[in-house]
């Protein structure tokens, strides 16, 4: 039957399909439907680990227990995962192992375009990359066989384009499942001590050999002859825009892109007259065929950076086309993503923005807040820094940055690499205030959960940490829970603990407003009284979607009411986007904030 | 073992492009699948793209749909998308280099402002519409919002767009149809199908 998925729908469909019943990842964009999507079919058995290290663990345990594991990550998710990454490589894996790396080239949703063809070549495993949908679902099928095969954890690396954009595959009935976990005590083989880790390592040189003559003879890395003047080496969703724009030229698709064939590329490269390696991110692939000692194109001609699309392949090989279509000259306004409507972070951004300290952000939507008006953190540099990072800097500063740094952090990153730090700065006496924005869930990604929420992946009942609890236990000297709806409250919880000698934790708690789960309460929206305004800015600066100025200038005169000498406008809430939580109502000093009728 | 295919012959060049543009939010993910859906039911091969994750924070949200005989990328270059379905108005002149001189517009008359308008800093352009009409031949303006409002469900706006689509594509009303009865839930069908005749008639 033909359906339309995406990527990722399509490689947890190719793993039910072929059998596989254990999936464990790390919630992240743009890899989090694999597992979502994996853990809705019959029989399976699935969990959102608390972050990549630890899925990467589970999986290990469940594959030398003989189990076929799934587990999922996005790109930087990998180098969370790295320390068992590159001994996992030296074991092997008993069952099987196969994770999956789905990069961001552009940065749509990451704070880097790490290129992870490069940690297979590091950790010595192989990797295959699909170009669409059907092959996401055929490939891992092939990741799993190889595992298996070879003894070793296999990487399959998407990209956002394969993981999210749709095409037709072809789904099958599911084959048999045939369980053969057992305890195998092998301590040669699992224990990594010296001694033994250096027999494993000539085993990895083995095998790495093995699966070099294997790329050669691989059905998946595709030879497809047409004219011989240009042979264009790629791999990936890239095959795809080439194809599109020159479907004369020779094609080598490599489905494998860690070990190369050298033998079929030579091949290939003796049959075509001008050789291009044509790759997104890092001259990968073009840096060790230029190793083997054959002239090709690559970086020279194509960027470095962001992903490609069918233009800029057009445009590398045959220059930038006139533009046949003359655009208007106005100034477009540009529309990036906000905090929603009734988000409870804006209201403690909006006290963090006033009290002029050092904000460490995270990683989560309230990085949002970096942006104009708000302008509420100052750093961000992936999952968990921000305790590490305020920590730090107060150590640095010592008394200059006494009540000034703060570090803030989401529930579920925390979680995910931020009690650590946080032992570290109650067992090093630090000073910094640590705010945990708490909204009962990972927003970000869709909503998934985590040990904080109460619920596991597959919806069963599970117990709900007390992250209040967790840092009084860890040793933090002050742990205060906060409403960010209460402006007033948070701003003075906020200067008492900066004012504190100490550690101090506090916990901004307020569901996120996209999730049901917690919404009980039903609020109107609001309006402003023109009456009252004095065109004082304080609500728009909160930078909340449905509020927006007006100026005087641009209103029919008849319709300007002016209640303060020098004001130049209103603030207007759109009715139909308010959510009615009131943080502008506390912003403004003379009342003009009111209740829809 | 290795698979060697020689020269085939396959048509990419009656490979067409449509363009949906809007804000996170509107239902343009759920409106390219539908589209994406029924082109599948006419026998063509389809593929589509857009990007998840940070985009859906009321940012810009863009859905490429490509459809023929055999579609390889997911994603049109610049000046190569045949129609443009903008979900609003501001959002029709951000991708107006995506077109072709004779590509066609449809324009979804709404105004959603973003920050910098909100802020005061930058306007709102106004004449959008105008603007786009003095370049395209082909522009189609239509009040989604009433048509939804119409058919009794307000969230029935990106149906109803589908409805104005499919007036431009050569795909039989019984397979939009068909696939709309797959799609939603028995509550919203009504609805929805009320809603992209309407549009489709508008």
């Amino acid at each position: 039957m033909k359906v339309l998925m995406s990527g990722n729908e399509a490689i947890a469909r190719g793993a039910y399909e072929l059998g596989i019943r254990f999936g464990v990842g790390y919630p992240g964009t743009p890899s989090t439907e694999i597992l979502e999507e994996f853990s809705k079919y019959d029989g399976v058995y699935a969990e959102w680990a608390p972050n990549e290290k630890v899925a990467l663990e589970v999986g290990i345990g469940a594959a030398v227990a003989g189990a076929r594991a799934l587990v999922t990550m996005k790109h930087v998710g990998v180098n969370v995962a790295a320390d068992p990454l590159f001994t996992v490589s030296y074991t092997g894996t008993n069952g099987a192992l196969v994770i999956i790396t789905a990069d961001d080239p552009s940065l749509h949703s990451s704070q880097n375009e790490q290129d992870n063809r490069n940690y297979a070549k590091f950790a010595k495993i192989p990797m295959l990359e699909p170009a669409d949908s059907q092959e996401a679902k055929e490939f891992i099928k092939i990741a799993f066989a190889l595992s298996e095969k070879f003894d070793t954890p296999v990487f399959l690396r998407t990209t956002t384009r394969v993981s999210h954009s749709k095409s037709v595959v072809i789904i099958e009935d599911p084959q048999p499942v045939e369980n053969k976990t057992e305890i195998r005590i092998m301590p040669s083989k699992y224990v990594m001590v010296p001694a033994m880790a250096r027999m494993r390592r000539l085993e990895v040189e083995k095998r790495m050999h093995a699966l070099r003559d294997y790329a050669d003879t691989f059905a998946e890395n595709r030879t497809e002859i047409n004219n011989t003047e240009v042979g264009v080496i790629t791999a990936g969703m890239p095959y795809n825009y080439v194809k599109d724009i020159f479907p004369e030229f020779s094609y080598l698709k490599l489905g494998m892109v860690h070990p190369l064939p050298e033998k079929l590329i030579r091949e290939f490269a003796a049959k075509v007259k001008k050789l291009y390696v044509i790759e997104e991110l890092d001259p990968f692939i073009e840096e060790q065929i230029r190793a083997m000692g054959i002239e090709v194109a690559g970086k020279d001609v194509f960027p470095f950076t962001n992903e490609f699309d069918p233009g800029v392949i057009e445009t590398a090989l045959k220059g930038k086309p006139a533009s046949l279509v003359k655009l208007p000259e106005v100034a477009i306004p540009p529309r990036p993503p906000n905090l929603c409507p009734g988000c409870p972070h804006r209201g403690l951004f909006h006290v963090l923005g006033k009290l002029k300290t050092f904000v460490a952000g995270d990683i989560g939507c309230y990085t949002l807040s970096f942006m104009k008006p708000l302008e509420g953190m100052h750093s961000c540099i992936c999952m968990g820094a921000s305790v590490g990072m305020a920590h730090g800097m107060s150590k640095a500063l010592q008394e200059k940055g006494k009540g000034k740094v703060v570090g803030v952090i989401g529930d579920g990153t925390f979680l995910h690499s931020g009690v650590t730090p946080l032992l570290n700065m109650a067992y090093n006496q630090g000073e910094a205030v640590i705010v945990i924005c708490d909204n009962r869930t990972t927003a970000m990604t869709g909503m998934q959960e985590h040990p904080a929420t109460g619920y596991t992946l597959q919806g069963r009942k599970a117990k709900e940490l007390d992250i209040a609890a967790l840092a009084k236990v860890l040793g933090i000297d002050s742990v205060r829970v906060v409403d960010p709806y209460d402006i007033k409250n948070t701003r003075d919880v906020l200067r008492e603990e900066l004012a504190r000698p100490g550690s101090s934790v506090v916990i901004s708690r307020r569901s996120c407003v996209l999730f049901k789960r917690h919404q009980t309460e039903i609020r109107k929206p609001l309006r402003v009284d023109v009456n009252k305004c004095i065109g004082c800015r304080n609500c728009i600066g909160l930078g909340c979607p449905p509020i927006a100025w007006r100026k005087f200038a641009d209103m029919p005169a008849d319709q300007v009411i002016r209640n303060a000498k020098k004001q130049e406008g209103n603030s207007f809430i759109d009715g139909d986007l308010c959510t009615g939580c009131t943080i502008c109502q506390q912003v403004c000093k003379v009342g003009a904030i009111v209740e829809v009728e | 073992m290795t698979k060697k295919s020689t020269s085939q012959k396959i048509n990419t060049l009656g490979v067409k492009s449509i363009l949906m543009a809007g804000v996170g939010g509107q239902g343009i993910l759920r409106a390219s699948d539908i589209l994406c859906l029924v082109m599948m039911e006419a026998g063509m091969d389809v593929k589509k793209s857009e990007v998840h994750g940070m985009a859906q924070r009321g940012g810009c949200v863009t859905s490429h749909i490509r459809y023929g005989g055999k579609v390889y990328s997911p994603i049109e270059r610049k000046g190569n998308v045949d129609i443009l379905l903008a979900f609003e108005k501001l959002e029709s002149l951000r991708y107006l280099d995506y077109l072709k001189p004779d590509s066609r517009i449809i324009v979804n008359e709404l105004e959603l402002y973003p920050p910098a308008v909100n802020l005061g800093d930058m306007t709102y352009p106004e004449q959008a519409i105008d603007l786009v009409k003095e370049t395209f031949k082909t522009v189609k303006v239509v009040k989604a919002h009433e048509i939804a409002r119409k058919a009794g469900n307000l969230r029935a706006e990106n149906t109803a767009l589908l409805g104005v689509l499919s007036q431009w594509l050569d795909l039989e009303v019984t397979m939009w149809e068909k696939i709309l009865w797959e799609v939603f839930p028995k509550k919203v069908v009504d609805a929805n199908l009320k809603a992209f005749h309407l549009g489709r008639e508008a």
